[in-house]
């Protein structure tokens, strides 16, 4: 057994007695994390009531249940939720939680700046839903396109909200993203290498990277809005006064597309985490995981203005972007053989966990694949801003994220809080939520393609258009049942669920190493790290992996 | 690796990218817009110029305080703190004076491309100039207790990356915005 280091110890920060304020005056990365979690989890049932006020607008041709400024306020705010208020934050937090643990430290490398980045995220999150009182949501997409973001198209404070709050939750999450690299890079446990690191450890530094790379992109566009709109600037205004409504878009996806990825690697990093335990072998290729992840990353950067095609850059421009694009299916295709490669010839469990992950792997390939199309720029123009992106879109973020999000709830939820979810209610909840999420979207591609709009309030009753948003609004509603069946779940586990061990699952990671939930210290001695996976090597002394040469 | 430094270079790099994308959006409008010869029109490169050595200097007496910290000098670093600050705080008026002589020729932040992204540009450097002041006056502070400078040398350090950073941020700046009309 090896101590912590003593770097890893922060000065000791005396724990306020009353209970309400221990987590208010929290510097503790485990508390935080779960208020982030928690947080992100109210906002994911925000952005879902959302969801199906639109469904229900649209289940019907000519349906009149929504105004149409109502819809146009719903819909942006369910993108800006689910984006800035469900993904980022359930994803940093679970980072927050686990970080620490799995490189063997006490906390962050920064406790009282993480308080600051989730706070920032609760008051962003809540003058965001503010502007529903004062004078109207945003209500131009979330990604507020100029001109019609600026100031003679839309007088909506809603668009200032928007903007003040967005650029809150981004100095929150730069904070959070430094602190999470921080941590990486100086409080491992000794033996704790670079190539050691748990996979979700490694998604979680390129992800931070991301995050503290594209943000500013984003930062900069909104102070040039708000500059526009608050003190009368030219920026984004028409040609006649030499502004340019292009340079949003470029900026915007500048930043909009690493986000993209800034949601998707934890995700990747849940799965590389839950995969293996669950299919008792050692993840397959490692080091190829993690340096996709790499590639990912940088390439992320590039591929911007396959947004932007039906804007007409050029042909050259267009030819580049699209074979960038495409590009990233490589490093992508190679998580997806990896683990798939793990699972072959594993003796595998079928837990409510594992259900998640393997959902992940096929809509995440659908909804890359269906990805693949929209980066030929011929195809791209002709589903431009139909439905068909709505369908990719959710794919990529609701079938590949959240999916990889309630894989995480249910193999850590033990972790957290001691107890165990409930596997039959989970089982229904996989199921439904597997139902629900394809028969909403699924359809969605053949609309687009029959040319349905994104974003239209409501349309006419075109052959087919009636039915199949009939179907997606059927499916949206079943998703919402699953949804109700995991709040129960949680609710009924956590007074009744079953008492989880430390180690309830035989995994190898350190978190595994402490109680469940684990002390404020985390640990009181950290297991040797001498390979990938410590708790094997603790639990088969005659066996470990180090002496494979998986060191 | 020291985690503070470490914080502060990743902060450092948010930050460049920001300004980056900045001089980028100004760069672009100029190319854009050809609004070179309002720039050659209204500013004073010689004047500016000047204020912005002050500037320039006062990276060399924060690294000459630093080099002081190291000998264990706390008067020698105090010193160069105030000098660093006063020369940090001279730029800022001259960038005041700027600022006023274009608004009475009514070159203003709403009138063109030009007022808007020039003054967002600077006025954003500006900003980042006063925060820096801030941070240094605090320095200056708590340094006048000798704990403090003897447990918390990596404080002043970091403090003075985010100077040197500032400063390099307006060279490219008076570069492109200043200079670039002579080339």
């Amino acid at each position: 057994m090896s101590d912590i280091p003593v770097t890893s110890l922060p000065h000791a920060i005396p724990h306020p007695r009353e209970r309400m304020m221990s987590w208010v005056a929290s510097v503790d990365h485990k508390q935080i994390g779960i208020l982030y979690m928690t947080t992100a989890f109210f906002f994911f049932l925000c952005g879902g009531v959302e969801a199906l006020l639109m469904r229900a607008q649209l289940a019907f041709p000519e349906e009149h249940f929504l105004s149409p400024g109502a819809y146009d306020q719903i819909f942006t705010m369910h993108g800006t939720t689910m984006v800035f208020l469900f993904g980022m934050p359930v994803l940093i937090g679970l980072a927050n939680y686990l970080v620490p643990l799995m490189i063997g430290a006490r906390d962050v490398a920064f406790p009282r700046l993480n308080a600051f980045s989730y706070w920032l995220l609760f008051f962003g999150g809540l003058m965001l839903y503010f502007s529903f009182f004062a004078g109207g949501a945003p209500n131009v997409g979330w990604f507020s396109y100029a001109p019609l973001s600026e100031k003679p198209f839309s007088t909506s404070p809603g668009i200032d909200y928007w903007a003040l709050s967005l650029l809150v939750l981004g100095i929150g999450s730069v904070a959070a993203g430094i602190n999470l690299i921080v941590t990486i890079l100086t409080l491992r446990v000794k033996g704790m290498t670079i190539r050691r690191l748990p996979l979700f450890v490694w998604m979680t530094l390129v992800t931070s990277i991301l995050i503290v790379m594209a943000l500013p992109a984003l930062n900069v566009d909104l102070v040039m809005l708000l500059i526009d709109r608050k003190l009368g600037g030219n920026f984004f205004a028409m040609a006649a006064t030499g502004g340019s409504a292009i340079l949003w878009q470029h900026f915007f996806w500048a930043f909009g597309h690493p986000e993209v990825y800034i949601l998707a690697l934890p995700a990747f990093g849940i799965i590389s985490e839950v995969i293996p335990v669950f299919s008792r072998k050692a993840i397959f290729g490692y080091g190829y995981i993690a340096a996709s992840t790499v590639a990912i990353g940088i390439l992320s950067f590039a591929v911007w203005a396959h947004h932007m095609f039906a804007v007409g850059l050029g042909r050259p421009w267009d030819v580049a972007f699209a074979a960038g694009s495409m590009l990233i299916a490589i490093p992508t295709g190679v998580k997806i053989f990896n683990w798939i490669a793990t699972m072959w010839g594993g003796s595998i469990r079928f837990t409510t966990s594992m259900l998640y992950a393997i959902g992940f792997l096929i809509f995440f390939t659908i909804g890359g694949l269906s990805g693949v199309t929209l980066a030929v720029f011929p195809i791209d123009w002709q589903v431009h801003d139909t439905y068909y992106i709505v369908a990719h879109l959710h794919y990529v973020l609701f079938g590949g994220t959240a999916f990889a999000v309630f894989a995480g709830l249910y193999y850590w939820f033990p972790k957290f809080t001691g107890r165990m979810l409930s596997e039959r209610l989970g089982k229904w909840n996989f199921w439904l939520t597997v139902i629900g999420f394809n028969t909403t979207f699924m359809v969605q591609h053949a609309l687009g393609i029959l040319g349905m709009p994104r974003r239209a309030w409501t349309y006419p009753n075109l052959p087919y258009w009636g039915i199949l948003n009939l179907i997606s609004s059927i499916g949206a509603f079943i998703l919402g049942i699953a949804i109700l069946v995991l709040i129960v779940n949680i609710w009924v586990s956590l007074k009744h669920g079953e008492r989880a061990s430390d180690n309830p699952w035989g995994a190898w990671s350190l978190e595994w190493a402490t109680s469940s939930p684990p002390p404020p210290e985390n640990f009181e001695k950290v297991p040797p790290v001498r390979s990938r996976r410590p708790l094997w090597d603790l639990v088969h002394p005659d066996d470990p992996d180090w002496l494979h040469g998986n060191a | 690796m020291n985690r503070y430094k470490l914080a502060m270079v990743l902060f450092i790099l948010s930050e460049g990218t920001f300004f980056g994308l900045l001089i980028l959006a100004y760069v672009y409008f100029r190319a854009t817009t050809g609004s070179e010869p309002i720039a050659a029109h209204v500013l004073d490169p010689l004047k500016t110029g000047i204020f912005s050595v002050c500037l320039f200097a006062s990276s060399g007496t924060m690294e000459l305080g630093i080099k002081s910290l190291r000998k264990k000098n706390f008067a020698g670093l105090r010193f160069w703190l105030v000098a660093t600050i006063l020369l940090g705080a001279t730029f800022l008026v001259g960038q005041g004076m700027e600022y006023l002589h274009l608004y009475r020729s009514d070159i203003t932040i709403s009138r063109n491309i030009f007022g808007t992204s020039f003054f967002t540009l600077t006025g954003f450097h500006g900003l980042h100039v006063f925060l820096g002041l801030v941070v240094l006056l605090i320095m200056l502070g708590l340094g006048m207790s000798k704990d403090f400078l003897a447990k918390h040398e990596t404080a002043v350090e970091v403090a003075s990356y985010y100077w040197h950073f500032v400063d390099v941020v307006w060279v490219v700046i008076f570069t492109v915005v200043y200079l670039w009309v002579f080339l």
